[in-house]
């Protein structure tokens, strides 16, 4: 059929291949029908070669992995094809060959640290094992652990060793994985997500781990992510997955310069990229949705979302054609596939945007909040100054407990803040909790949160959800609750056929969309986005991001939009603050917080962030891991990891203010704005 | 460690004083009068007065609960009415007796009732999961009576291979005492198997599918060694906590064995204390319950606390 | 496949599927479930129609036909007052059908309040009511409702009130835990944003999610319940010795188990069993469901 067929002779272990998987089918049985979870897929990966698979939520990318290792749920089973890990079948072993195979052919590196080690084991004994799994004595095992800990660049081995797996943070655990992984010397390491759940700062980190030691030991690696990004930077070559098919693979470079697949188009549309802001008109998106996992197709599974769609497409699966050196997409059209028409109209209409002179919102003055912790105090939040004004998108951003949440949940009032601080809605002061509030301020100030499962009372219909904030903080009732809920409805893009469904009939976009709903049923002046879409995939990501642009555009509405993803913050803030540690470390426009002179913290942060458009800014690395609030470094709180820190000792003894270094642009930080400047513009340190 | 022990006997103080009040009030709403109790109905309403007054029932209620709560605290659990004497020399053979019974089936049930767990979880879904699964919430659900009389009816009377009666009189022969106590265990082992499997077998369940599980298999090590080193110790600790506060339930038990059976234990005086109202051998013995369940619990906390190292230790960073 | 071992993952997503079916179709399709169904509603229908299905009277006494065995007249012989065993165990389904369901809707109905109360506002009333539900905890039940019986007396409304209120904290305490994992969700600051008061988010928003822990929990006590009636019966405490009781009957024939006199005994202890475990059944059957 194609070059790749190579499933009626199953190829003799060649020089150069590592992994070989053809034509391989896996389908899960669920209550007595076989679903396909993957459908022929094919793919090489060299010695030494470094292969991503990308792919969202449901693409199959994970059940590779599980193939790959035999390591399917008890409903899933390969059901054709062949895999060969330097040769060998893993679907043939018998048990005891199987495990040679993982103790010393495959490793696996996971997506939650934390949960992938033994709680109830030290760490060291866990890496250990490995050895003594390859038949080394237990002391001897212990001591190439440590050796295998300081490798993985951790650099106290001995303490963490004698570590509980809950005593060690995230990143830490991962590096524990990856030595554990790394210990067996094998010849494919698979990486499954293994930086999702870390923060990006510490992603960093172990990427550039990864990086070094795959070159360092001779190991093919297979690396799963659903971020295109991670992908670009860590792979030569890359496969997408979607629905279960491999549509397009090629060099990870020239896949993301130039998609030959709809869906590979599509997706790179639906990121905002080389510095993409909202006034620069909408994301395109991908119209539909994904098949249901097993729907059997005649044609390309793409098909009905695909705007370049022709008959041919209907009547049978495209097969992969060449499209370049090493290329391929399974595509008829895959000639014009970079043409694919919009699927968004790009054009945007943008409200006024915020008046400068104007009187804030929202004023937050000398916020503070403490938790009593277990033995001490946990200063979440420190002095917080800040001001929003009406129709503006202040972005939050900030490493996982530096306070971005609890900044949120003090403004809408759902935990009290400390005494002393005010908070002020249109110059009148809010009360410290939402019972404390009046209706009209509870209607000005609403949510969106990140999990919309979470968010939506899960046994309640659309319809209630929705009609709820009408009848409680609009007053609505009657002919003008049936129109305005018509009209919230038509305006998050629903239909009304989906207001008589619960929660999980929905799919991930539409759950968000009626959290978005809620949100703005009471006509809200503020509404909180705490990372609106990083339950979501890309392609969701994008459509929730012009519906929270368009309704901001049409209701004059202020967000407060908190994201880890700083690419999404760019694009649709107008105005970034940065938090580290409670304590606001820069204020300022969009723009000029991204393209700098900005705060070390802030050039941290954006360095860390691997990207799509090459070209990466010299990288400047933070060391260390994020203090306890509890106990926050003296002087600077950003000067035990700062890589700007200047040597006369000021950083260690003083806390420097918030003090504003051009008109509307705010930074705690000693060094001189020009003398930042010049360092930022060469990369040099102090 | 030693804090959350101190706050935790604490605790289980003031809910023993909590239980303390609601028995002594519990005791109070018994009708009829002590002393006309003890002397019967012909006794004159003078004698039955001047006992109520010897018994000290006649004082306001605070001032009796003073007496009797200070009572215990110096190791004085009243007198008896029903026999006349102190409680406690009563109260300790009883406990003896009771405890004899409730160590064996204790001995018996947590081996049995971890194994039929783990191996329920490893064959999860297949028959022999449904077998013990459903054995055990069978058997855990029918009053120990039901089931005692059962055994009675087949062991005892049709087979005739082991006594009805528990009691193998005083100093027989320990063989013979086991022997006496083999029928009478059943029902308490019956009633508590379903639990602790139940138990074993949702820890097992949840660590088999967790992360840590997969690491360990995909590692290479041996089914086995995943099982015993990985598995097993995560997945049993709940288990622990489970087998304390059965000790509860196997108390109750007791009263409906050891009355079918005929058996001298704590839960046979605490029946005969009620239905001849005699308050202070009640509350003593229902005290006396509490007591044991709560050092029970504590002694089940103590060692969740050593196995567990995220409990043990705390986080640092 | 022995080396595989499922993956939490998959089995959830294999859950989500099996959903769409109502919860009682998937339930009639498991065989636990009518097996159980069928013993409970044989005994429901003899709870209803007693003495129309009994063979004999279960009260009129056959003097001559004193502790006879099994035999084609009298199925499950006669008791000592010459008794149909069988029209008694018939007949004796009726006080427990009626005192167990009752009062164990009453402990779920004051239970839930409690447990709502206390996982939801928390605070000084969670401190004190969870105090007193650890006391009654660290009593056995059955102790704690004996007691409470011999004080009070047996009749059938003193057994409802005191199981009910014995089990109050025992449901609560479910509850409690189950309204605690709903607290770590979002739903209910979203709630708290629309300004509802707690009555609102406990019953509105959280009741009907731990709905499906309560079902079970009624489910799973009624067992107890029936356990308990049953078990008070047998230590001389039954509701009404003038109608038939498989406790009572119990307690009266026991002791002439010796004797070899096994069968006025040892049917209404089937009785029992096969009630208990029928509920059992049928209470497992939902957990299963409802947990996907």
């Amino acid at each position: 059929m194609t070059e790749t067929d190579t499933a009626t002779a199953p190829p003799a272990p060649q020089a150069g291949v590592a992994v070989s998987v053809s034509h391989l089918d896996v389908s899960y049985t669920v209550r007595g029908h076989d679903r396909l979870a993957l459908r022929d897929v094919s793919f090489e990966i060299g010695q030494n070669e470094s292969y991503g698979l990308v792919g969202e939520s449901g693409s199959g990318k994970s059940t590779v992995a599980l193939a790959l290792t035999r390591y399917l749920p008890r409903n899933g089973r390969v059901s054709g094809g062949t895999v060969r890990i330097n040769g060998q079948d893993p679907l043939a072993m018998n048990a005891a060959a199987l495990r040679g195979l993982r103790a010393r052919t495959v490793s696996m590196v996971y997506q939650e640290p934390g949960r992938a080690l033994n709680p109830s084991i030290r760490a060291g004994r866990q890496v250990a094992e490995v050895y003594e799994v390859a038949g080394a004595s237990r002391d001897e095992a212990m001591s190439r652990a440590e050796a295998m800990l300081a490798k993985v660049q951790i650099s106290d081995p001995g303490r963490v060793m004698d570590r509980y797996p809950h005593q060690l943070s995230g990143g830490m655990a991962q590096r524990v994985i990856i030595a554990m992984a790394l210990a067996a010397e094998p010849s494919l390491l698979i990486l499954d997500e293994p930086t999702t759940a870390l923060d990006a700062t510490v992603e960093a980190e172990v990427l550039d781990l990864v990086a070094g030691l795959r070159t360092e030991l001779d190991t093919s690696v297979l690396f799963i992510s659903h971020n295109l990004a991670v992908i670009a930077k860590m792979c030569d070559r890359v496969g997408v997955l979607y629905a279960g098919e491999l549509v397009e693979e090629g060099d990870a470079q020239r896949v993301f310069e130039q998609p030959r697949h709809p869906y590979t188009v599509g997706l790179l549309r639906c990121i905002p990229r080389q510095g993409q802001r909202k006034d620069h008109g909408r994301l395109d998106t991908i119209p539909g949705f994904l098949p249901p996992p097993g729907q059997s197709m005649t044609g390309c599974i793409f098909a009905p979302r695909c705007s370049l769609v022709e008959d041919q497409c209907r009547q049978a699966a495209p097969p992969p054609f060449p499209t370049g050196p090493g290329r391929t997409a399974r595509c008829y059209r895959h000639d014009v596939a970079p043409e694919l028409p919009r699927s968004t109209p790009a054009d945007l209409q943008l409200g006024p945007g915020p008046a400068p002179e104007a009187d804030p919102v929202i004023t937050l003055r000398g916020v503070s909040k403490s938790f009593p912790g277990r033995d001490e105090i946990v200063h979440a939040l420190a002095g917080i100054d800040l001001d929003l004004q009406r129709g503006e998108t202040l972005g939050l951003v900030g490493e996982s407990g530096s306070g971005k949440t609890t900044l949120a949940r003090v403004l809408l009032g759902l935990v009290p803040p400390d005494s002393g601080g005010t908070i002020e809605l249109d110059g009148s002061p809010l009360g410290p909790e939402v019972k404390s509030r009046s209706r009209e301020q509870l209607k000005s100030l609403q949510i969106v949160f990140q999990n919309p499962d979470s968010a939506l009372n899960r046994r309640h219909s659309v319809r209630r959800l929705i009609t709820r904030p009408l009848v409680k903080l609009a007053g609505l009732s009657g002919t003008a609750l049936r129109d305005r809920l018509a009209d919230l409805v038509a305006s998050v893009r629903m239909e009304d056929r989906h207001l008589v469904l619960k929660p999980r009939q929905l799919s991930g976009g539409l759950k968000q969309r009626v959290a978005i709903a809620r949100a703005f049923g009471g006509g809200p002046r503020i509404v909180v986005c705490d990372e609106p879409t990083s339950a979501l995939d890309v392609s969701v990501q994008a459509a929730i991001l012009n519906l929270l642009a368009d309704l901001q555009a049409k209701e004059q509405v202020s967000y407060l939009f908190i994201s880890h993803d700083l690419g999404l913050v760019r694009y649709l803030s107008d105005r970034i603050a940065v938090l580290y540690l409670g304590r606001l470390m820069e204020v300022g426009p969009a723009e000029r917080v991204f393209s700098g002179p900005h705060h070390p913290y802030t050039e941290a942060l954006l360095s860390a962030v691997p990207s799509l458009d090459g070209a990466v800014p010299e990288r400047i690395r933070l060391s260390g891991e994020i203090p306890s609030a509890a106990s926050p470094p003296s002087g600077c709180v950003f000067h035990t990891r700062c890589p700007r820190r200047l040597d006369t000792g000021i950083c260690e003894s003083t806390e420097p203010p918030l003090a504003e270094v051009e008109p509307g642009h705010q930074m705690r930080c000693h060094i001189p704005i020009d003398q930042l400047t010049r360092m930022q513009a060469t990369g040099s340190a102090p | 460690m030693v804090s959350y022990l101190l706050r935790r006997i604490g605790l289980g103080i003031l809910t023993l004083w909590i239980l303390s009040l609601i028995v002594f009030f519990a005791g109070q709403i018994l009708p009829g009068d002590p002393g006309r109790a003890i002397l019967g109905n012909l006794a004159s309403p003078r004698a039955v007065a001047a006992l109520d007054h010897q018994l000290g029932v006649d004082r306001p209620l605070i001032t009796q609960y003073w007496s009797w709560i200070t009572g215990l605290l110096h190791g004085n659990m009243g007198i008896s009415y029903q026999f006349r004497s102190a409680v406690g020399p009563f109260l300790a053979s009883a406990l003896i007796n009771s405890a004899k019974l409730g160590l064996l089936a204790l001995i018996i049930i947590i081996p049995l009732g971890i194994a039929g767990g783990v191996l329920a979880a490893l064959y999860v879904g297949r028959p022999l999961d449904r077998v013990i699964s459903l054995t055990g919430l069978s058997a855990a659900t029918v009053p120990e009576f039901v089931s005692g009389i059962v055994v009675i009816v087949v062991f005892g009377v049709q087979l005739k291979l082991l006594p009805v009666t528990a009691n193998a009189g005083p100093g027989a022969p320990f063989w013979t005492q086991l022997k006496f106590l083999i029928l009478p265990v059943i029902p308490l082992v019956f009633v508590l198997f379903g639990y602790i499997a139940r138990m074993a077998r949702a820890g097992t369940i949840e660590a088999l599918e967790s992360d840590y599980a997969r690491t360990a298999t995909l590692k290479g090590l041996t089914r086995g060694v995943v099982i015993r080193r990985h598995i097993l110790r995560n997945s049993l600790l709940p288990t622990i906590t489970v087998i304390a506060t059965q000790t509860g339930y196997l108390i109750g038990g007791l009263v409906v064995v050891e009355t079918l059976f005929n058996y001298p234990g704590i839960g046979r005086l605490i029946y005969n204390a009620a239905t001849s109202k005699d308050f202070p051998m009640l509350e003593a013995g229902v005290l006396t319950i509490g007591v044991v369940y709560m050092v029970a619990t504590i002694i089940a906390d103590i060692l969740t606390i050593t196995l567990n190292p995220r409990l043990r230790t705390g986080v640092i960073r | 496949m022995t080396e595989l071992i499922a993956t939490p993952g998959a089995v959830l997503a294999a859950n989500a599927a099996q959903r769409e079916l109502p919860a009682w179709r998937l339930l009639v399709r498991r065989p636990t479930f009518v097996v159980g169904a069928v013993i409970l509603a044989f005994w429901v229908i003899c709870a209803i129609f007693g003495e129309a299905i009994a063979p004999h009277s279960p009260l009129a006494q056959e003097l001559l036909l004193v502790n006879k065995g099994p035999s084609g007249a009298n199925w499950f012989g006669t008791d000592q007052l010459g008794r149909d065993v069988l029209s008694r165990v018939i007949v004796g389904a009726r006080t427990i059908l009626i005192v167990a369901p009752l009062a164990t809707l009453l402990g779920t109905i004051l239970g839930t309040a409690l447990g709502l109360a206390m996982g939801y506002l928390g605070g000084v009333l969670d401190m004190i009511a969870g105090r007193i539900v650890e006391a009654v905890l660290a009593l056995p039940a059955v102790i704690v409702i004996f007691l409470f019986i011999v004080a009070l007396g047996s009749s059938a409304v003193t057994q409802v009130i005191v199981i009910g209120f014995i089990f109050t904290p025992l449901i609560a305490r479910t509850v409690r835990s189950s309204v605690q994992v709903e607290s770590q969700l979002d739903y209910l600051p979203s709630a708290r944003l629309l300004g509802e008061g707690p009555l609102r988010v406990m019953f509105a928003e959280i009741l009907p999610n731990v709905f499906p822990t309560i079902l079970v929990e009624f489910t799973v006590r009624l067992g107890y319940a029936i356990f308990t009636v049953a078990t008070l019966a047998f230590l001389g405490f039954g509701v009404n010795v003038s109608t038939p009781n498989w406790g009572s009957d119990i307690n009266a024939n026991y002791g002439l188990i010796g004797a070899g006199y096994w069968w006025a005994t040892l049917f209404p202890a089937l009785a029992i069993a096969s009630l208990v475990v029928a509920i059992n059944l049928v209470a497992d059957s939902i957990e299963q469901v409802l947990a996907g």
